[in-house]
């Protein structure tokens, strides 16, 4: 007898016939498939939230920062030349693929309302920065175009500086802040953002037009960088070559010589960071994968366990006819099916705890479904593995002594 | 009734069977030859170790002879392969055993499809043949019980039901009565004595009790790997009788208990 229905039928019947034991073989199998979904969908919905977290911080974001100075063979770091200026902002706002553009200039001050006062990192950036950023309001506004033609002294505050000047808790928008001693309108507060990838606490920040800044407290006509975001993450390399060379062109920049600015995008962390959480998801599926082939180790025992304990029927079988492939086509589809029907349960088990740690723990999880697909086929090779051993032990028996055996 | 000559189902000659045990080697079956006609019901007696258990597992083709022959329904099958064995098992044999060896919690119907799963049947048709067969020994109306619902008679019963469905050249019924008491014994001698003499089915039965053997047409008597007698048993309306080959080692046919 060779058909696989009729091998399928013995299988089903003879699992049927022992349902307890049939229950428990499985049980490794659904833990193992349910250990493997859950964990991998948590590894997974951790590395989708930093991956988020980073798309937050612009991983379509080109800085654009001036080069080095080099004078008389000594070279200045990065930024010790001042060659960029709003204008190479403007020039690069109108190319394809760039979604928006901002000059930042940076600098450190002292900042005072009322009794209070707190040094912070002031901003002067374009009204664009929030859009780059993504980064919402939490009240007011954010300060427009005109507010920048006139280089008017109005600030948009970061949730740390609220804290600080305000303690008491008064609303901030309509006072008067002064920053190195120049007065500033308060128009808006920025929404929490809390710390960066490297601990640095965004929100302590004050937000001014860029030309007030340039103006009033650094006198200068440069600016400290440009930041450029891409539409898509996917033109990002074409944005940040096209900004090259535009800004080669506008600084006179001769092809072969060192450019006086720096180009760089925030991809290189976002796919470090990435390959860290798929690294945590390996190393997750592999401590679950573990428990898969506890499970397989059970099916094989109990297997083991059922054919002595089914030695007679097996003699009977042969004395009836059955060929030695059957028996072992038997007994192999017999773990197959055992660790097949207990993949599928544990996906169900698994997806309904991926639900519950997303629901209590509220944890991120994703459930990915190259894992779902590969922990059946897993679990039907650990079938076949494990099965294999048990069901050539049973198709070598001696019918006679089988038949005799008590 | 019987065309003699071709209608051999089992034909030994010279048939060694030697067990190699290591350090000694122990002769169960010394050259034996037997001749087994359609039709017949052969009782094969002897003390333990006389060797009658492995003749029938070589005729039942468990297991190969070490040497001689052997031909089943014309065929020699002395040296066969497991799965060739097991495809004659399949189609041309039918076993009886003392344990029944019924498969548990599988209900009696199952039990008696089971070699035609193996043989190949399709499920309707297998079904109707094991109703079939079923009726035929009277346990139709157990098809759906389990073993351990049924007495040890019908258990037997259903077993010899199981033996039949793929109409067997031979049925070999190892101590099939071993387990159960008299009255019930007889029930079952009963039926194998209808099987043989109204479907001319031929049996050859192994047991070591005489009551038993006396149901048969024809008791084979082994002691130590030589068959020792040949008996021919005659009964009102059965079968003419039939002269045997005896064993080169064995005594002369002896007739006794003419009825």
């Amino acid at each position: 007898m060779s058909d696989f229905k009729g091998i399928l039928r013995l299988a089903l019947q003879a699992l049927v016939r022992n349902k307890a034991r049939s229950l428990l073989t499985m049980l490794g199998i659904v833990i193992g498939v349910a250990a493997v979904i859950v964990t991998v969908a948590i590894g997974s919905g951790a590395r989708q939230s930093v991956q988020n977290s980073i798309n937050a911080l612009g991983s379509n974001m080109i800085v654009v920062q001036p080069g080095s100075l080099n004078s008389g063979g000594a070279r200045g770091g990065f930024g010790s030349a001042s060659t960029l200026t709003p204008d190479d902002g403007m020039a690069l706002a109108h190319l394809p693929g760039v979604a928006a553009v901002t000059p930042t200039v940076t600098v450190r001050a002292q900042v005072v309302a009322n009794d209070n006062n707190w040094q912070t990192q002031i901003n002067g950036v374009a009204p664009t920065y929030t859009q780059i950023r993504s980064w919402p309001m939490a009240s007011g506004t954010m300060f427009g175009q005109s507010d920048i033609a006139s280089s008017a002294k109005v600030a948009v505050l970061g949730q740390t500086v609220v804290g600080q000047l305000f303690p008491g808790g008064q609303n901030p928008i309509g006072q008067t802040i002064l920053i190195r001693n120049v007065p500033f309108t308060v128009i808006g507060t920025l929404a929490p953002l809390g710390q960066s990838g490297i601990g640095q606490d965004q929100d302590d920040t004050v937000l001014i037009p860029y030309s007030s800044a340039m103006q009033r407290l650094t006198g200068l006509s440069t600016v400290n960088s440009i930041m450029v975001s891409a539409l898509t993450a996917d033109q990002v390399s074409a944005v940040q070559s096209e900004v090259t060379s535009i800004l080669e062109q506008r600084h006179h920049i001769p092809a072969g010589q060192t450019d006086d600015f720096q180009v760089r995008n925030l991809q290189s962390i976002a796919a470090a960071a990435s390959s860290t959480g798929a690294v945590m998801e390996f190393l997750l599926a592999g401590v679950a994968a573990v428990s898969l082939i506890v499970g397989g180790i059970g099916i094989m025992n109990i297997m083991m366990v059922s054919v002595t304990e089914r030695t007679r029927e097996i003699g009977l079988r042969m004395s009836v006819g059955a060929r030695a492939a059957t028996i072992l086509n038997q007994f192999l589809t017999e773990s197959v099916v055992l660790s097949s029907i207990g993949g599928v349960i544990g996906i169900v088990f698994g997806f309904i705890g991926t639900m519950l740690v997303a629901a209590l723990a509220k944890w991120p999880t994703q459930i990915p479904f190259g894992w779902v697909i590969a922990s059946v086929l897993f679990s039907g090779l650990v079938g076949v593995f494990f099965g294999y051993y048990p069901a050539k032990k049973a198709s070598n028996l001696n019918p006679i002594e089988a038949l005799r055996f008590e | 009734m019987q065309n003699r000559g071709d209608d051999l189902v089992v034909k030994v000659r010279d048939l060694r069977k030697v067990y190699d045990l290591g350090d000694s080697q122990v002769v169960a079956l010394a050259g034996i030859d037997l001749d087994i006609h359609h039709g017949e019901f052969l009782a094969v007696m002897g003390p333990s170790g006389s060797g009658k258990s492995t003749f029938m597992q070589i005729t039942g083709l468990l297991d190969n002879p070490t040497s001689g022959s052997y031909w089943f329904e014309g065929t020699d099958v002395s040296h066969l392969d497991r799965d060739a064995r097991a495809d004659i098992r399949s189609r041309r044999l039918g076993f009886v055993f003392q344990a029944y060896n019924l498969l548990p919690r599988t209900s009696a119907l199952e039990n008696v499809e089971l070699p035609m799963v193996y043989a190949g049947i399709p499920a309707e048709e297998r079904r109707r043949i094991a109703i079939e067969k079923m009726k035929l020994v009277g346990v139709d109306q157990l098809a759906d019980h389990a073993p351990n619902q049924m007495s040890g008679g019908q258990q037997q019963r259903v077993a010899i039901a199981r033996s039949l469905v793929n109409n067997p050249g031979l049925i070999l019924a190892d101590e099939p009565t071993g387990a159960l008491d008299t009255k019930t014994s007889e029930d079952v001698m009963r039926i194998f004595t209808e099987l043989n003499e109204e479907q001319c089915i031929t049996i050859m039965l192994v047991t070591h009790e005489p009551d038993i053997a006396a149901h048969a047409k024809r008791i084979v008597t082994f002691r130590d790997g030589h068959v020792v007698s040949d008996t021919l048993r005659l009964r009102r309306f059965a079968p003419p009788l039939r002269m045997t080959r005896v064993g080169r080692f064995a005594p002369p046919l002896r007739m006794t208990k003419w009825r």
